[in-house]
């Protein structure tokens, strides 16, 4: 169903006669500071990756303020946490648009929170940038005008390391899964599936094991993967509960028999140290890697993971990268919509549209936000290995994968998309490196 | 307090809250959360008369606001909905409550909670209708066959949840006078003696659970219409104890005690969480701890400790 010109004339028309005046497009002033809120785990399981992304974000908005702000003007941010539900979060980001004025919201970590509170977004006309949350489902059930992904989704997430596993093991015949029984385990295993069974329809799964969110103990299915013998293990789980399972598999040896695909294991590397033996798949939620192979500008990475490390401690992990990657597309998107509007300070409709097809800058690459609102970002799946020069596992044999070789594409359902999958896509893999 | 007096607090009540909704805009979402729970609080405390602590009326919550987002597709209109989700959540208090009105004490607290618990995980587990812990979207209903746009449907569902707070806060003063209600005190102290008296105590507790579970439906239904998305964590226990929370808060001598309680949890709640994002749950405690020790009626009884 195309638009006429018609329409738009006669769309345009009566827009004009009913919207108040107050909706229309204003003039926008120049602020004294430019307040943005960002929604991210500040309590619960979640603030594993949490508190990493808040970090980053104070950190980077320093560097930001020193250098003189986003044309001239500094940022000033708002945090809130999403511990505490949807409930909380909806008040929340109401306080922010209505009260303190935020011209920008970054949110959320959860896709929960993020199903919810773009609809909101739309209705409060507020650019919103999802930071970190992996549903597909947003950009695939709705178009939104004001909401904007600065990162992949969990179809390249996943997609990514099942392509690694059939580049680097292609001789699998038995897969087993163990996920967190919520909604982001479910849904990892379902793309998963769609897409081994149009890449490796031969593979037979022996196993889906779906353990309570927050489990603590892992025995009874690390008995049942002993017995099993599965070629290939399965298991996006992230921060607690992976740390745990990782160190239950390896004090009985689990590691020894199967292959472990762990698409999110980049965040846990540090927490488990020498836990994770040697030979096993690793993914990092993008291209996030303080020793990415072939970054686009060696000197950002090294900056970014030295001043996080002098300041907290610990080697960025990849909430952090989604941060930067988030700041950074507002600050191209700011100069985009000023560069347009003859210098002056945007308002929120010129500052949505700068953000279709917008070119930015993460730690490792340039990125570009398509026309739907999708980020794509590129994916980096590794091996574990051991050096002398860490305490913990590192990454080698790593493969950079191209946003467009794993992303869905526009308009098409990640799931059917996956299904679809011919064995040509294996041949367009790049080799790997480093 | 007065019969009277009761009353103009609670006329002067809904006023400070329409005027602070129309003050401050961003309030009349949270000041609609809060009326619901104070809703919902009202049945928990109706149930604490007989001494009875239900640690799963969330689950009445969550069932209703379910039924709200799979119905809002075929039944766009909120004035039918929201009766429509009451009488169902009515209907599963009358199958549970004929099971649990039998325990009492802490039997009923745990049955519950066990039971809040199983419907918790099946929200959960059924992930191919309910989309788990992703939630469920509820679309856009129209209020008496208008469509809203924002700031309407905001206002539309503040009035409803004031109107419904108003109906539940009369009906459970009117029943709580009756004798049906007083029994209720009977189940407390006694039990024996409501036999005695040919009152049958099972039935006394039905009731009043009946009751309690239509306000956490309603409760359940309005926070669908607002928050315009559903997940689990409404049925979680935490949900329920939040609930006990306030009913402690708030103080269980009237009915009005529910709704401050309700208003002031959601307000120092949002205002902590607004100064010191990562640690309001400290505040939110230290608020408990205080009033548990120097207000032990809930914030209820300083209102009427000053005018008594």
């Amino acid at each position: 169903m195309g638009i006429t010109r018609r329409d738009a004339v006669l769309g345009t028309a009566f827009g004009g006669l009913l919207l108040p005046s107050t909706l229309r497009a204003q003039p926008a002033q120049r602020p004294q500071e430019l307040r943005i809120g960002i929604t991210t785990f500040l309590s619960g399981p979640a603030s594993v990756f949490g508190v990493p992304g808040r970090q980053a974000a104070e950190m980077l908005i320093d560097e930001i303020n020193r250098g003189g702000g986003i044309g001239g003007v500094p940022i000033r941010p708002f945090f809130v946490d999403e511990g505490p539900g949807v409930e909380h979060l909806l008040g929340e980001f109401r306080r922010l648009v209505l009260n303190e004025r935020v011209e920008v919201m970054l949110a959320s970590i959860s896709s929960g929170s993020c199903l919810a509170c773009t609809p909101l977004a739309e209705e409060l006309r507020r650019v919103t940038l999802l930071w970190d949350c992996g549903t597909q489902r947003i950009f695939e059930e709705r178009r939104y005008q004001y909401a904007f992904r600065t990162q992949a989704n969990a179809t390249p997430e996943v997609l990514a390391p099942l392509l690694y596993l059939l580049k680097r093991k292609p001789d699998f015949r038995t897969v087993a899964v163990l996920n967190q029984d919520y909604a982001w385990g479910r849904d990892s295993w379902e793309l998963w599936r769609a897409g081994m069974q149009a890449l490796k329809p031969d593979a037979r799964v022996v196993a889906e094991l779906f353990p309570r969110f927050g489990a603590t103990d892992f025995s009874t299915e690390v008995t049942r993967l002993l017995a099993l013998r599965p070629d290939v293990i399965l298991s996006t789980s992230w921060g607690g509960e992976l740390d745990t399972f990782i160190r239950q598999a390896a004090e009985r040896r689990l590691f020894e028999r199967s292959t472990f695909v762990l698409p999110l294991a980049e965040s846990s590397l540090e927490r488990v140290g020498r836990s994770l033996p040697a030979g096993h798949i690793v993914g990092s939620r993008g291209d996030h890697w303080f020793q990415h192979p072939a970054p686009a500008d060696k000197a950002r990475l090294d900056r970014f993971v030295n001043n996080y490390r002098q300041r907290f401690n610990s080697y960025p992990i990849y909430p952090t990268y989604h941060m930067y990657q988030a700041l950074s597309a507002l600050q191209a998107a700011y100069a985009k919509a000023m560069a347009a509007n003859g210098g002056n300070w945007p308002n929120e409709q010129q500052l949505a549209a700068a953000f279709p097809g917008l070119e930015f800058d993460s730690p490792t690459a340039r990125m570009t936000i398509r026309e739907d609102g999708q980020g794509l970002e590129p994916q980096l799946i590794g091996t574990s290995r051991h050096t002398d020069a860490l305490p913990f596992a590192t990454l080698s044999d790593m493969i950079v994968f191209p946003a467009d070789l794993v992303t869905a594409p526009v308009g098409r359902n990640s799931v059917e998309w996956l299904r679809g999958l011919s064995r040509d896509i294996l041949d367009r893999v790049p080799a790997p490196a480093g | 307090m007065t019969h009277r007096r009761e009353a103009l607090l609670a006329l002067l009540f809904a006023l400070a809250v329409l005027a602070a909704a129309f003050a401050v805009p961003w309030l009349r979402f949270v000041l609609t959360l809060a009326l619901a729970k104070g809703i919902a609080a009202l049945g928990v405390m109706l149930l604490l008369r007989a001494g009875q602590v239900s640690f799963g009326h969330a689950m009445f919550v969550a069932f209703a606001a379910y039924a709200v987002a799979f119905l809002a597709g075929q039944v766009g209109e909120a004035l039918l909905l929201l009766p429509l989700a009451i009488l169902l959540a009515a209907l599963l208090g009358l199958v549970i409550g004929l099971f649990v009105a039998r325990y009492r004490e802490i039997f009923f607290g745990m049955l519950n909670l066990a039971l809040s618990m199983v419907f918790y995980s099946l929200l959960e587990k059924f992930y191919s209708i309910t989309h788990g812990t992703d939630g469920m979207r509820v679309p856009a209903v129209t209020w008496a066959g208008m469509a809203t746009e924002r700031v309407g449907g905001e206002w539309a569902v503040l009035v409803a949840a004031l109107v419904l707070a108003i109906g539940f806060a009369l009906l459970a003063r009117l029943y709580l006078a009756s004798p049906l209600g007083e029994a209720l005190q009977g189940i407390k102290t006694r039990e024996a003696r409501l036999e005695f008296m040919g009152l049958p105590p099972r039935r006394v507790l039905l009731v009043a659970y009946v009751l309690s579970a239509a306000m956490a439906g309603t409760a359940g239904a309005l926070i669908a219409l607002t928050t315009r998305h559903v997940t689990p964590l409404m049925g979680y226990w935490t949900a329920s104890g939040e609930l006990v929370f306030i009913v402690i808060l708030g103080g269980a001598g009237g009915v009005l005690g529910p709704f401050l309680g309700a208003i002031a949890y959601e307000l120092v709640r949002v205002y902590a969480a607004a100064s010191v994002a990562d640690a309001w749950q400290l505040i939110l405690g230290a608020v408990l701890l205080a009033v548990i020790l120097f207000a032990r009626g809930g914030l209820f009884s300083l209102l009427r400790g000053r005018r008594a």
